[in-house]
């Protein structure tokens, strides 16, 4: 193997090490806000150092990678879509860290007169992380794009919560201050699903050198 | 840790909204068929042997007018000879062979004479070849041969082949020095110069920057892409970022056959064929 065959080995090993470090992110502030689990939300604060970290990382060696090998077909796809995906990916953790933190302040109050079912909501939004990781470690862009469509369910899942949630606010305002943490939740779990359609964006430009976004997807409905 | 392999989500089946649109045939591109209203120069089914080696085989590629194209590919791949058999320089080599046809507007070039083909399809060499003699003789060598100083000044021929050829400048005041006076990048512009005397309606260049630094590559570049108003230029390189800065269309060669012609957008950014990706990527050659 050539020694700029490895640097790129080392550039998309790191992006995997990211995505797989911010998909278990989610995975515990999800967790800390179901379960009420104080040491995964602090846990997932903690680990914000070390994603931020790689986020450079992986943007210094791919910047290096521009300068030296001047890349050129696939090679350039994967520096162009690791410098987009690590922004996501750091996006993406600090987004977990919002979570953490509303659960732990939702941890010292009571529930909603009206509790809300968030699971429908939660296990969609970690499989459209996952699959979007599992697309880019396969280069897998039919798996990708079955996540840009999934992302349509995600908005109005979170549309739902968001209209229960104000409902509750009006009849109770009393409650309007933790009803806020559950809505930041709510949009928080939304935007990861954003960042994970990008990522799954930028699988099909890597596979297939195709640009697929801001596009209208076959079947589905104009925002 | 959370397994990144595996997904839980049941996904709804493959929809095909985005299915690729930019995968194109080896040599029938995008480039190459809105070539065929406006392409002045055509290659078909072209074979060339030298004695009993078949160095191109069964090439067929068309270049627009009044655009550049790059042919790419490792040493020995055949692009040269390509090149070199669009103005039937190859024709002075002992024991050769072509086969296929070569046309310039629709007509067979093997229907010209000589003389005119080489007018009207100028060649430009690697390294520069300027005659032992000033740099105003130089220019007006083909010009004089080609009988084309009637009404014309030969001064006037001087001046306008040299502004062409972004040399005008620099040689103005020098005309009747030797052009071996000239630095390597100045004699490489003569060299273009000369050529363009003769109004030719295709420059062929091969590796015209070899031998030339940085500086000297870089206004030979911007010579091309000023010239490609006013002929169609073909240029083999071995520099994979000038072809991409330079040329429309690139043409990437191996083992003496044509693998893909496309725009070269397209070519540097998503190739169609593995062979093209493992070539420019440095994979091999």
């Amino acid at each position: 193997m050539r020694p700029f065959e490895e640097d790129f080995k080392l550039l998309d090993g790191s992006l995997q090490e990211m995505g797989a470090l911010v998909a278990r992110s989610i995975r515990r502030s999800v967790y800390a806000f179901i379960e009420k689990n104080e040491d995964f939300a602090h846990q997932v604060i903690r680990d914000e150092a070390r994603i931020d970290q790689l986020e450079i990382q992986i943007d210094d060696l791919a910047t290096s990678l521009i300068v030296r090998d001047q890349p050129v077909a696939s090679d350039m796809r994967l520096i162009v879509v690791a410098i987009k995906i690590s922004t996501d990916l750091e996006r993406m953790g600090d987004l977990a860290v919002h979570i953490a933190e509303r659960s732990l302040s939702l941890m010292s109050q009571p529930l909603l007169p009206e509790p809300l079912d968030f699971s429908p909501l939660t296990s969609t939004v970690e499989s459209m992380v996952l699959g979007s990781l599992s697309a880019f470690s396969r280069r897998d862009a039919a798996l990708a794009r079955e996540i840009v469509v999934a992302d349509d369910a995600v908005d109005q899942m979170r549309a739902e919560i968001s209209h229960r949630v104000i409902e509750q606010m009006q009849r109770e305002p009393s409650c309007i201050p933790r009803a806020q943490d559950y809505l930041t939740i709510a949009r928080s779990l939304e935007r990861i699903a954003d960042h994970a359609t990008n990522i799954a964006e930028d699988v099909i430009f890597l596979a297939q050198g195709v640009d697929v976004r801001h596009r209208q997807l076959e079947g589905t409905a104009a925002n | 840790m959370v397994s990144t392999s595996e997904t839980k989500m049941a996904y709804p089946p493959e929809t095909t909204a985005y299915a690729p649109e930019n995968k194109m045939s080896p040599t029938s591109t995008e480039g190459t068929k809105s070539a065929t209203a406006t392409a002045k120069l055509r290659a078909a089914n072209v074979n060339f042997h030298y004695g009993s080696f078949h160095a191109l085989h069964d090439v067929s590629m068309e270049f627009q007018e009044n655009k550049v194209t790059a042919l790419i590919g490792p040493s020995g791949c055949g692009k040269s000879t390509f090149l070199r058999n669009l103005n039937r320089i190859n024709e002075t080599l002992r024991d050769t062979r072509l086969e296929g046809e070569i046309t310039l507007d629709g007509q067979n070039i093997m229907d010209f004479d000589i003389t005119e083909v080489r007018r009207r399809v100028g060649m430009v060499f690697q390294r520069p070849n300027p005659f032992p003699k000033s740099i105003f003789e130089n220019i007006i060598y083909g010009p004089k041969i080609n009988g084309m100083l009637k009404g014309t000044s030969a001064a006037e021929i001087v001046e306008k082949s040299l502004r062409r050829a972004a040399l005008w400048e620099e040689a103005k005041d020098k005309l009747h020095e030797s052009a071996y006076a000239l630095s390597g990048g100045q004699q490489q512009r003569l060299c273009i110069a000369r050529a363009l005397a003769v109004n030719p309606e295709v420059l062929l260049l091969d590796e015209p920057c070899s031998a030339l630094d940085p500086i000297a590559t870089a206004k030979i570049e911007d010579l091309l892409v000023s010239l490609k108003d006013q002929c169609t230029i073909v240029i083999v390189t071995h520099n994979m970022q000038q072809a991409a800065r330079v040329a429309d269309t690139t043409g990437f060669f191996l083992m003496g056959r044509l693998i893909e012609h496309a725009k070269t957008d397209m070519i540097f950014k998503n190739p169609a064929c593995k062979e093209t990706e493992d070539y420019i990527t440095g994979r091999f050659g």
